[in-house]
């Protein structure tokens, strides 16, 4: 046996004998619910192990680079350290004007460690604290909607998670202050951890959330989080999701959507670099009226790889949903796009519409693309695209004759191809900013800095192709 | 200001353009005419620097510089500003940022500092009204869903824009109505001076009604066969090219 796979195994292991332990000495704090549930997962994780390209859903997406490093499972329970603490709050003044919550290494920082109660009722805090605080809340959601139950990683998370976010509003409240939930590493440990996240939006209220996992140095890591929604009828949830990992991070981001009567999700993925990253999203629509848009933009370069699988299932009639993914992969990089919309038989009048393209900067990147219709309604609009191409060569030389240079050229290109996603983020602060960020990632100048969302350094000045004809 | 010198060109093997000669200097229009497909357009797509085209041998010279070592963006920062038979449409770049992006490089390249933002947008503003151009079309993607005459007002409004030293316009008056036509000479005459020159290609003498050329050059088989003044624009929309051809003929 070689040392890689070897630890792999023992990663399992290890990962086992630790959910047993904790399970035990949890069982008082948690409740028998939860304890029940961790047992289950446990048993399912240890029997599926770790996935494999063997398996059909996980066919493009290898997981063994990954697994068989070094990892340390028990760090992500390390508290800070007084000089850790203290660089995270240079961070606290952000731009894009959101009420932040950050969890560093696993570790909430300060002004997020407790319960954050506002006036309207709506709540943010810890899961560790959620679980004991709010029961009643936690057991009516928690693993009612993450129940894809042969997924290994999903099984894994529900036995092992320990940190994460909670979110609740009320009914009928309309949440003015948009939640910005940061998971930050940055940390030599090797960290190995699996983040439990649960947002629930009542009856005819509204929140904006802004979810970023962010790693600052190139360390190993490996973060698998799954963030379970609930969203009642008449509810609506902006979820943006931007991230920002170094080349030696995993993460794998798993959402699971359950929407009421007309409700309304709309989740924008934003990924602008990354060792590994896989975001799974999955959606019921299980009310007549509910809207679904789950669009998204990867930018990989390097040896990077991006798997984007989105789930949509019409359960039932007059739900509308739309995907759409644009990547620009370059040099060694690869992506997958999946994208599956299910119509169930009684979902009738259902509008359901699926694309992903891409550009290939180079031959030697590589792009799998996979928009795929399951329809057993017969009253319904449905279409599906895919694309991959390059830059538009009669475009280049028209702009270069302009005398703009050949990376300019391409720049204007690239941030037009990206713009159509862009342009659908609500918050101009955060679309403007991620219209900077995406630009600097498209001319290679994501600085350190910038690496991290909560980005503490004074905003650049404007990237030269952005005037705003409107504030003139 | 521009020296052309037995220039032979082909692209995938086929040659387009078989010895041409062309000397264009400051202060002067030209018009250059020719039945389709005799290679109007290549021979503008080659001094532009469009890498489509081979340049198997021949030389072109602007301002003393060899043309065909500069890039593409460099031919334009020297200025050279090509007004495109087919103007390229490109979704989601807006007019003012493209505008923008290629002022600013421009005015680099010369060592001229930047223009703020207030500057640029008045600048353009003036431009604008020079060549009529509707103020709405400057939020719009460049080119995309503009009309025909729309897209060739918007190279002449570039043309204003970038002030050229030589610029080459491929048919910059097809598919204009007689106001579109009539804005478009006034911007060229308004650009004119005796420091810059202009090559207009057309198949309409009653463009030359509004730009008056010095020379008026036939391109016939990839080669300039005949050069005369504005009398020969005039010939050559009464007799057609036939008699052009026969004199060929008849030289062999
Ligand atoms: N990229 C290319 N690949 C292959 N053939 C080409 C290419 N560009 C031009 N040609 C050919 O070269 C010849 C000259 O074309 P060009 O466009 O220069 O003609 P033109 O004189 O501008 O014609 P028109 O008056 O119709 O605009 C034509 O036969 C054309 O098909
Ligand atoms: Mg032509």
């Amino acid at each position: 046996m070689s040392k890689a796979n070897e630890i792999a195994i023992n990663l399992k292991q290890n990962l086992l004998s630790k959910i047993e332990t904790r399970i035990k000495v949890n069982a008082d704090n948690e409740g028998a619910y939860l304890s029940k549930m961790r047992k289950k997962a446990m048993e399912e994780f240890d029997k599926l192990g770790f996935p494999t390209i063997k398996l059909e859903s996980w066919r493009k997406t290898n997981l063994k680079t990954f697994l068989e490093r070094d990892y340390n499972i028990e760090a992500i329970n390390k508290p800070l350290n007084s000089k850790e603490a203290d660089t995270t709050l240079m961070c606290e003044s952000n731009k894009y004007d959101t009420d932040l919550y950050t969890q560093f290494n696993g570790q909430w920082m300060k002004g997020a460690e407790g319960v954050t109660t506002y006036e309207n009722g709506t709540i943010v805090c810890p899961m560790s604290i959620a679980i004991i605080a709010f029961p009643d809340l936690i057991e009516a959601h928690l693993g009612k909607y993450a129940t894809d139950s042969n997924n290994a990683l999903t099984a894994l998370n529900t036995a092992d998670f320990s940190e994460g976010y909670f979110v609740y509003v009320p009914d009928n409240i309309e949440h003015n202050r948009s939640l910005q939930m940061v998971n930050l590493i940055d940390s030599k440990d090797g960290i190995f951890a699996n983040m439990r996240n649960l947002v629930i939006v009542g009856k005819n209220s509204k929140l904006r959330m802004l979810h970023c996992d962010d790693s600052v140095s190139n360390n190993t890591s490996f973060i698998n989080n799954i963030t379970e929604i609930s969203i009642a009828d008449g509810a609506k949830l902006d979820f943006y999701k931007l991230q920002n990992k170094d080349n030696e991070s995993a993460v794998i981001s798993s959402t699971f959507v359950k929407q009421g009567a007309d409700s309304n999700f709309a989740s924008n993925t934003i990924i602008l670099n990354g060792g590994l990253v896989k975001n799974d999203t999955k959606v019921i629509l299980n009310g007549r009226g509910a809207n679904t848009d789950v669009i998204g933009l990867y930018l990989m370069d390097g040896h990077q790889f991006v798997d984007n699988h989105v789930h949509i299932t019409h359960a039932v009639s007059n739900c509308t949903s739309k995907q759409l993914f644009k990547g620009i992969v370059d040099e060694f990089a690869r992506s997958v796009f999946n994208g599956h919309t299910l119509v169930a038989k009684d979902a009738q009048q259902t509008i359901a519409y699926q694309n992903n393209n891409n550009i290939q900067l180079t031959k030697t990147s590589k792009i799998d693309t996979n928009p795929f219709l399951e329809i057993y309604a017969d009253d319904v609009k449905c279409s599906h695209g895919a694309t991959v191409g390059q830059l538009d060569t009669a475009a280049l030389f028209y702009i270069k004759q302009r005398g703009i240079c050949e990376r300019n050229a391409k720049m204007l290109l690239m941030l037009a191809f990206v713009g159509e996603v862009i342009d659908k983020i609500e918050l101009p602060n955060l679309r403007a900013s991620m219209a900077e960020l995406v630009g600097k990632r498209l001319k290679g100048e994501l600085s350190s800095c910038d690496q991290c969302s909560i980005t503490c350094a004074e905003p650049d000045k404007p990237i030269q192709f952005e005037i705003d004809m409107s504030k003139v | 200001m521009l020296e052309i010198k037995n220039l032979h060109v082909s692209v995938e093997g086929k040659e387009i353009l078989s010895g041409l000669d062309l000397t264009v200097n400051a202060g002067e229009v030209h018009a250059i005419m020719g039945p389709n497909g005799t290679g109007k357009s290549t021979l503008a797509s080659v001094i532009a620097g469009n890498d489509a085209y081979e340049v198997t041998s021949g030389e072109i010279i602007y301002q003393g510089k060899n043309l065909l070592d500069l890039s593409i963006e460099d031919r334009a920062r020297e200025g050279f500003f090509l007004g495109f038979q087919y103007p390229v449409e490109i979704p989601g770049v807006s007019m003012t940022n493209f505008m923008r992006t290629a002022i600013d490089e421009i005015r680099e390249y010369r060592g001229q500092k930047p223009l703020t933002a207030g500057e640029f947008l008045k600048y353009m503003k003036e431009k604008k009204e020079l060549v009529e151009m509707h103020a709405k079309l400057n939020n719009r993607s460049v080119n995309q869903g503009f009309s025909g005459g729309e897209k060739k007002k918007n190279e002449i409004f570039q043309m204003a824009m970038l002030e050229p030293t030589l610029s080459f316009l491929d048919e910059t008056d097809s598919g204009l109505d007689i106001d579109a036509l009539r804005i478009v000479a006034k911007g060229v005459t308004a650009l004119k001076s005796d420091k810059n020159a202009t090559v207009v290609i057309t198949h309409y003498q009653r463009l030359l009604d509004y730009i008056v050329p010095d020379f008026v050059h036939v391109m016939y088989d990839g080669k300039i066969v005949k050069t005369g003044d504005r009398a020969l624009a005039l010939e050559l929309e009464e007799k057609g090219y036939d008699w052009i051809k026969e004199e060929l003929e008849a030289k062999k």
